[in-house]
C-alpha cells in the first residue's frame, strides 16, 4: 500500500451525513477486474451530469478541483463493503479524509489502501470545514509522524489521534500479508487446537 | 472469568494472537463466500506475489451479482465485462481449486442465502465475507461480517483477518407476538430509524429478547443483514433448537454422532446473564407499524400511515440540508400521506428479503389480485433452491396469475448491477436494504418497505398499509 508520512495542499469540504460507497462509487463503474478507471467512476453521477461536470460539485469549483483532502460529515463511506471506493478516491487524487467518524468496513478499506482516515471530535471538524470555505485561506498540511494538521495557511494547528499500530502502518506502507505470514506456525497451531475441540466446522 | 457476551466469546475462540497491546489481534476465519465483483482484485493480488490460499475448502464462490435474472437461465452473461468478471472468477475457483457454483447450478443464489442453505454456516463460527450483508450469519450464532477486497486476500492468503475488538450492543426487543402485518422487516426497519444510519457503527449487534426467540431462523437472518444499516459491525444471535432444526439434514451440517458433540456446543453458545454491553437498546414491537421509507437513506422511514416529515424538524444544519436534498431526490413534498404515492415498480428480492417465507407473505397478498395497471412487479428468489420450492408449493403461479414477472435468482435489483436497472425518476416499491441515490439506477427513486407492503404496493400502484389487505375482502 501507498506510505503516508507528510502531505500538504487543498481541502474540500463535504459535509453531508452518511455519504454512502453508492453515491462515492456508482455501480457501473464495478465492473472490472482490475484497479483501473476508478477515478472516473468516483462521485461520477454527482460529478457529471449529461456528459457535462456539473458545476455545482464540490470538486468542479475553482479553488477546489485538486483537493487531496477531502472534510466530511459523520458515517462517511457507509453501505456497500466495495473497495472500488477506497480506489476511486485515490485515483482521484485523495490522500486523507477527515471527519467524525467513518463506516467500519470503508474505516478498514482505506487503511489497507493507504488512504487516512482521520477522526476529530465535531467542533474541529466544523471548524476546518469553514476555513477551507475560504479559499483563500484553503491550505492544509497533515503530519502523520507529529499527529497534527496545520490549516488556516499555516496559523492554526491541531492534534489528532491514531493507535500505534495504525500509524506504523501508514507510515510504512506494510504488506499486512507478508506480517502476518511471519505467523504462519502460529496459525497451524491455532488451527490444530480449532479443529480438536470443534471438528465439525473443518 | 468475568462474565462475557457471546461476541466476545466468538472473538475470544478465534483469536490466533496478539498483535500488540492495544487489542489488534490476529482472528482466525472459518468460513468465507466469495462473488465475482469483490473478489477479482483479490485473486490478482495473490497471483501477483505467487501466494496460495491458505485453505480452500473452507471457501465457496457463487455467481450472484451481475447475472441476470430473466427466466430462462442460460450461461452466457449479457456483456463483455459482466462474461470477463465471470470468466475469471470460474478460472479462480479452478487455480485454487475452491469450490464453484456456476450460473446454472441448482444451487446458486444469493450468496448470504445459499451458505445457509447448504448448511455451511455453523454456529460459533467467525465468517468473514466480502460484502457488507455477511452478517446474515449471525442468526445462526456465528460471527458474521463484512470486508473488504484487501481483507479478502489477506483471508484467503492466511485464513485470518487483523481485527480490533468491537463495542458491543444489545438490541432487546420485548412484547409478544409482533402487531399484525408487522414483519421482522419492520422491526428492524423501527431500530434503525431509531438509532440512526450510525447508530451502530463501531458496534457487535446482538438480537435478544423473546420477540427473537419466537422469531423464525428467517427473520432473523432478515434482521441480522439490514441492520448492517445501522452500520453494525457483526452480529449475533445466540443460537436456539430453531436454528439446530434449520441445520439439521442440510448438506454440509454434521452428520451422526458429530451432529449430536456440535449440537450440544452449539447449545450453550449465549452471553451470560451478567454479561455488560457498552450500550444498550430496547424496543417494544407493539409500537411498532408497516415502515416504509420516504429519503435516501435507510433510516429516514415513517410509519406507512404517516406524512412525509418537514426537514425544518431537524436541528442540525447538515441534516436539514441532507434531508432537503432527499426529499427534492425523492420528488416528495413535506406533509403528502405516503401512501398517495404512486409507483412505477414493485421489486420483491434480495439477500435480506427473498427467502421462501417472504415469498409466501407476498404471495398471501397476490393471491387473487393483480398488479394495477401502469406497475411492473418482479420477484427474483434469493436462490435457485427456493425458486424450487416457491414453485412446488405453487407460490409461482400466485404471482404470474397476478402479472408478477417470475425470475431467476440473484442480487439483481437490490444494487441494480446486472440488467435489471430502473430508468431516472421510476419509483420502485422494495424489499431490499438500501434506498441510496442512485442504487437502483441513476435517478431511480427507492421505497424500502417488507415483501408484503411491496406486494400491497404492486396490487393498488401506490404505497399501501398492508393491513388494509390481510385477510380483508379481496377485489
Amino acid at each position: 500500500m501507498m506510505p503516508f508520512d507528510q502531505v500538504a495542499g487543498i481541502a474540500a469540504p463535504m459535509m453531508a451525513p452518511n455519504v454512502d460507497t453508492d453515491v462515492i462509487m456508482p455501480k457501473m463503474f464495478l465492473k472490472g477486474v482490475d484497479r483501473s478507471g476508478l477515478g472516473e467512476g468516483a462521485f461520477n453521477l454527482l460529478r457529471f451530469s449529461g456528459g457535462k461536470a456539473n458545476p455545482d460539485f464540490i470538486l468542479n469549483q475553482d479553488g477546489y478541483r485538486d483537493a487531496c483532502f477531502l472534510v466530511v460529515g459523520p458515517n462517511f463511506g457507509c453501505g456497500s463493503s466495495r473497495e472500488h471506493a477506497v480506489w476511486g478516491l485515490q485515483q482521484l487524487g485523495i490522500r486523507a479524509l477527515i471527519g467524525t467518524s467513518f463506516a467500519g468496513i470503508f474505516d478498514d478499506n482505506c487503511a489497507n489502501n493507504g488512504l487516512l482516515t482521520i477522526s476529530l471530535d465535531p467542533e474541529r471538524v466544523t471548524a476546518l470545514a469553514s476555513v477551507i470555505a475560504d479559499r483563500t485561506r484553503n491550505d492544509v498540511a497533515v503530519d502523520l509522524a507529529a499527529q497534527t494538521i496545520r490549516f488556516d495557511c499555516g496559523r492554526r494547528r491541531m492534534p489528532f489521534e491514531i493507535e500505534p499500530a495504525r500509524k506504523e502502518a501508514f507510515l510504512t506502507g506494510r504488506d499486512f500479508i507478508a506480517s502476518t505470514l511471519i505467523h504462519a506456525d502460529d496459525i497451524r497451531a491455532f488451527e490444530a487446537r480449532h479443529r480438536a475441540a470443534s471438528p465439525w466446522m473443518f | 472469568m468475568a462474565a462475557r457476551t457471546l461476541y466476545d466469546k466468538l472473538v475470544d475462540a478465534h483469536v490466533v494472537r496478539n498483535l500488540d497491546d492495544s487489542g489488534l489481534v490476529l482472528l482466525y476465519v472459518d468460513r468465507t463466500v466469495l462473488n465475482e465483483y469483490t473478489s477479482p482484485q483479490a485473486f490478482a493480488g495473490l497471483r501477483a506475489a505467487g501466494r496460495k490460499v491458505w485453505n480452500p475448502r473452507a471457501a465457496l464462490m457463487v455467481v450472484d451479482h451481475v447475472n441476470p435474472t430473466a427466466a430462462r437461465r442460460v450461461r452466457a452473461m449479457p456483456d463483455d465485462a459482466s462474461t470477463r468478471q465471470v470468466d475469471y472468477f470460474a478460472e479462480n475457483a479452478r487455480e485454487f481449486g475452491i469450490e464453484y457454483f456456476d450460473i446454472l447450478d441448482p444451487r446458486q443464489g444469493i450468496e448470504h442465502v445459499v451458505a445457509p442453505e447448504q448448511g455451511l454456516v455453523m454456529p460459533g463460527m467467525v465468517i468473514a465475507a466480502g460484502d457488507s450483508h455477511s452478517t446474515a450469519y449471525g442468526a445462526f450464532g456465528a460471527l458474521g461480517y463484512g470486508i473488504g477486497t484487501s481483507d479478502i486476500e489477506h483471508y484467503l492468503a492466511t485464513s485470518t483477518v487483523r481485527y480490533r475488538r468491537l463495542k458491543t450492543m444489545r438490541i432487546h426487543l420485548s412484547g409478544t407476538a409482533a402487531p399484525f402485518g408487522v414483519t421482522p422487516k419492520d422491526i428492524v426497519m423501527e431500530v434503525i430509524r431509531r438509532i440512526g444510519a450510525d447508530g451502530a457503527t463501531g458496534y457487535a449487534v446482538e438480537f435478544s429478547g423473546p420477540v427473537v426467540s419466537d422469531m423464525s431462523v428467517e427473520g432473523r437472518i432478515v434482521m441480522s443483514i439490514m441492520i448492517v444499516e445501522a452500520g453494525a459491525r457483526g452480529v449475533v444471535i445466540a443460537p436456539d433448537q430453531k436454528v439446530l432444526d434449520y441445520l439439521k439434514g442440510r448438506p454440509r451440517s454434521p452428520k451422526g454422532e458429530m451432529w449430536e458433540r456440535a449440537a450440544a456446543s452449539w447449545l450453550t453458545l449465549s452471553s451470560d446473564p451478567a454479561a455488560k454491553f457498552d450500550r444498550e437498546v430496547t424496543l417494544d414491537i407493539s409500537e411498532v407499524a408497516p415502515l416504509v421509507t420516504w429519503g435516501t437513506s435507510p433510516d429516514q422511514a415513517i410509519a406507512v400511515t404517516d406524512n412525509v416529515p418537514d426537514p425544518v424538524q431537524q436541528a442540525a444544519p447538515d441534516r436539514r440540508a441532507a434531508a432537503m436534498r432527499a426529499l427534492s431526490y425523492m420528488g416528495l413534498t413535506p406533509g403528502t400521506s405516503i401512501q398517495s404515492v404512486p409507483i412505477d415498480f414493485a421489486f420483491i428480492g434480495s439477500c435480506t428479503n427473498a427467502r421462501i417465507e417472504d415469498l409466501r407473505d407476498a404471495a398471501e397478498i397476490f393471491r387473487g389480485r393483480r398488479v394495477a395497471a401502469g406497475v411492473r412487479a418482479i420477484v427474483v428468489p434469493g436462490s435457485t433452491q427456493v425458486r424450487a420450492q416457491a414453485e412446488a408449493e405453487g407460490l409461482a403461479k400466485v404471482f404470474t396469475d397476478a402479472g408478477v414477472e417470475w425470475r431467476q435468482s440473484g442480487c439483481s435489483m437490490c444494487l441494480a448491477m446486472n440488467d435489471d436497472v430502473l430508468k431516472p425518476g421510476e419509483r420502485c416499491a422494495s424489499s431490499t436494504n438500501r434506498n441510496f441515490e442512485g442504487r437502483q439506477g441513476p435517478g431511480a427513486r427507492t421505497h424500502l418497505m417488507s415483501p408484503a407492503m411491496v406486494a400491497a404496493a404492486a396490487v393498488t400502484g401506490r404505497i399501501t398499509d398492508v393491513r388494509s389487505l390481510l385477510g380483508g375482502s379481496r377485489q
